[in-house]
């Protein structure tokens, strides 16, 4: 069994980012793997660890730099990777659409048997990827999973939802986006990382892919959000309750 | 800016005729989510007749009282057990069908697991990207959203000719629950994709209002060092009428369910108080609640990031205050 497993450069998740009208200064910030990328990745390799899965595939959209991305995941365990360049930005131009294009013309090619990705990056925050590639393909998505067991062709999955927890069935091949308690991703060893970089990396391009990649949702303008304004320490409870029911009026 | 948005508002209500909207309701079983009250709100703020998608069998309450809700011209009323458990794959084979035989200018549903698992599928059907978590309607092509967990919010348009939209329910007021007398008629009957099948679940029950729309919310993070002691808040809230949050280490660390979480990877809430208990405040937490109307931190780190965005900080010993702040309140 093969498995796929999208990954996506993104603004490391502890960065303050500083908003411009444009967009997000990209400039000079540090840049890593999305963390529900890093939480696809370990799943797919525990499925080679489990004997279920014999290759895993990475793959990344992106410029030059999503290279380090794929050498991450290669370095926690995945076998090769595939690099699809573009120099759209990430947050923005490149968008879920276009990406789940993309991504079903390499499932295309490589026609794997569980296709992972992250719920969401939390650059754009759209969560939308792994349902529209289930749709492209018409294949059945299991998406915010936190629990996954994979028998006899069939995946059983346990997903997150508003009330607590279901569990669906689904034949294979399946797409599954990975919700944050689906595993805790592993940490690449110095050893791994050297490994990794005589793994394989495979270049294309968006023009060799066919597809359109033109921007369907424009931005008009980006702003920061309202600030609040500042706050106070109060020295005890009884100021609290007195400032909460006469200051506040919400108790 | 103000200027502005009264101006683009001026402007929707002489387009907005050509506007026509389905809100896709969510219901647990038998009563309509304050989150698809909003929805309709939002999809009233776009313009043009409002139709409401009421799935699921044994659903004719809902349809019911769907049909109730003010700003509704029209309820679709899919009864059957296909849609039960809301399967991605079967959702969209029904609103597809629906769009292709009427022809919406625009497809709501509020922003929760639901919508954010079928909506990109329906989007994939129909080659149209949508729109996650929108804040504000600007008019009937333009709509704010966040980015950057909250931290840039980007005023965004499209020219697909059906938009699709997740709507923010914290962003928009609730609709009127009575006032309406739309139509109730049935959907038209959608091909079962069978892809994937429920086999169960499991959900907590409690008495607490529901987090997303309580007006007060009492949070607890990795400070409260176990779970039972989460008990000290549950009193809080009772006291206050409210629901219980927590952080994503509190959750981790296995003191409360995960369905509990506020944060950008849990809910959004945005409630009148939100009193957060020995969370530091990252980023990621912030997210979920920074649009809460007042904020109370109790802390015993006066270093913590969440004073920067309470009113009202208190740094001491969580086990101390909460006891007595109940005991004040």
């Amino acid at each position: 069994m093969k498995v796929l497993v999208a990954v996506k450069r993104v603004v490391d998740y502890a960065v303050k980012v500083r908003v411009t009208p444009t967009g997000v200064d990209l400039n000079n910030v540090k840049m890593s793997m999305n963390p529900f990328c890093e939480i696809a990745v370990e799943e797919s390799i525990r499925l080679k660890e489990k004997k279920i899965a014999t290759e895993v595939v990475a793959v990344s959209i992106g410029p030059k730099q999503s290279q380090e991305t794929l050498r991450t995941a290669l370095a926690m365990g995945a076998d090769r990777g595939i690099h699809i360049e573009t120099d759209l930005r990430l947050d923005q131009e490149l968008q879920p659409l276009a990406v789940a294009k993309l991504l079903a013309k390499i499932v295309e090619a490589e026609k794997p048997d569980i296709i992972v990705l992250g719920k969401q990056s939390i650059d754009s925050d759209a969560a939308q990827t792994g349902g529209f590639l289930a749709g492209l393909l018409n294949y059945p998505q299991a998406t915010f999973a936190s629990k996954l067991e994979i028998a006899d062709k069939k995946a059983l999955i346990t997903r997150e939802t508003d009330a607590g927890v279901e569990t669906l069935q689904a034949p294979l091949p399946l797409v599954l986006t990975a919700d944050l308690r689906l595993n805790q991703p592993r940490y690449a060893t110095l050893p791994n990382i050297m490994k990794a970089k005589k793994k394989p990396i495979d270049t294309k391009t968006v023009a060799d892919l066919g597809v359109d990649v033109t921007p369907r949702i424009q931005t008009v303008s980006v702003a920061e959000p309202a600030t609040r304004k500042a706050g106070i320490t109060v020295p005890d409870v009884a100021t609290l309750v007195d400032k909460l029911k006469n200051e506040a009026g919400v108790i | 800016m103000f200027q502005t948005t009264l101006r683009t508002f001026a402007r929707v209500s002489n387009a907005s005729r050509f506007a026509s909207t389905l809100v896709v309701a969510e219901h647990a079983g038998q009563k309509l989510t304050g989150g698809t009250l909003s929805a309709i709100t939002a999809a009233s703020k776009i313009g043009g007749d409002v139709t409401v998608l009421v799935a699921g069998s044994n659903t004719a309450d809902v349809a019911k009282e769907a049909a109730a809700v003010q700003g509704v011209k029209s309820v679709l009323h899919a009864d059957a057990a296909q849609f039960d458990h809301a399967i991605a794959e079967e959702l969209t084979s029904l609103v597809v069908t629906i769009q292709q035989a009427s022809s919406f200018s625009h497809i709501v549903a509020p922003s929760s697991n639901i919508s954010k698992n079928f909506l990109p599928r329906v989007g994939a059907a129909l080659d149209v990207a949508p729109f996650t978590d929108v804040l504000a309607v600007v008019d009937e092509n333009t709509f704010q959203r966040p980015m950057y967990a909250g931290n840039a919010i980007a005023t965004v348009t499209s020219s697909d000719t059906v938009k699709l939209l997740t709507v923010r329910p914290t962003g928009f007021e609730k609709a009127n629950a009575t006032g309406g007398s739309a139509s109730v008629t049935a959907a038209p009957a959608a091909p079962a994709a069978g892809l994937t099948s429920f086999v169960s679940e499991e959900t907590s029950s409690s008495d607490r209002p529901d987090l997303t729309s309580a007006r007060v919310v009492v949070s607890g993070g990795r400070g409260m060092k176990s779970g039972e002691n989460f008990g000290l808040l549950n009193t809080l809230a009772d006291k206050l009428k409210g629901a219980v949050g927590a952080s994503r280490a509190a959750v981790d660390a296995g003191f409360v369910p995960n369905e509990l979480q506020v944060g950008q990877t849990g809910k959004v809430v945005a409630p009148e108080l939100y009193i957060a208990v020995g969370i530091s405040g990252a980023i990621q937490h912030l997210a979920g609640m920074k649009d809460s109307k007042t904020i109370v931190a109790i802390n015993k780190d006066a270093e913590a990031p969440i004073f920067q965005v309470a009113d009202y900080g208190l740094v001491d010993d969580l086990f101390k205050v909460v006891p007595e702040l109940t005991e004040k309140i």
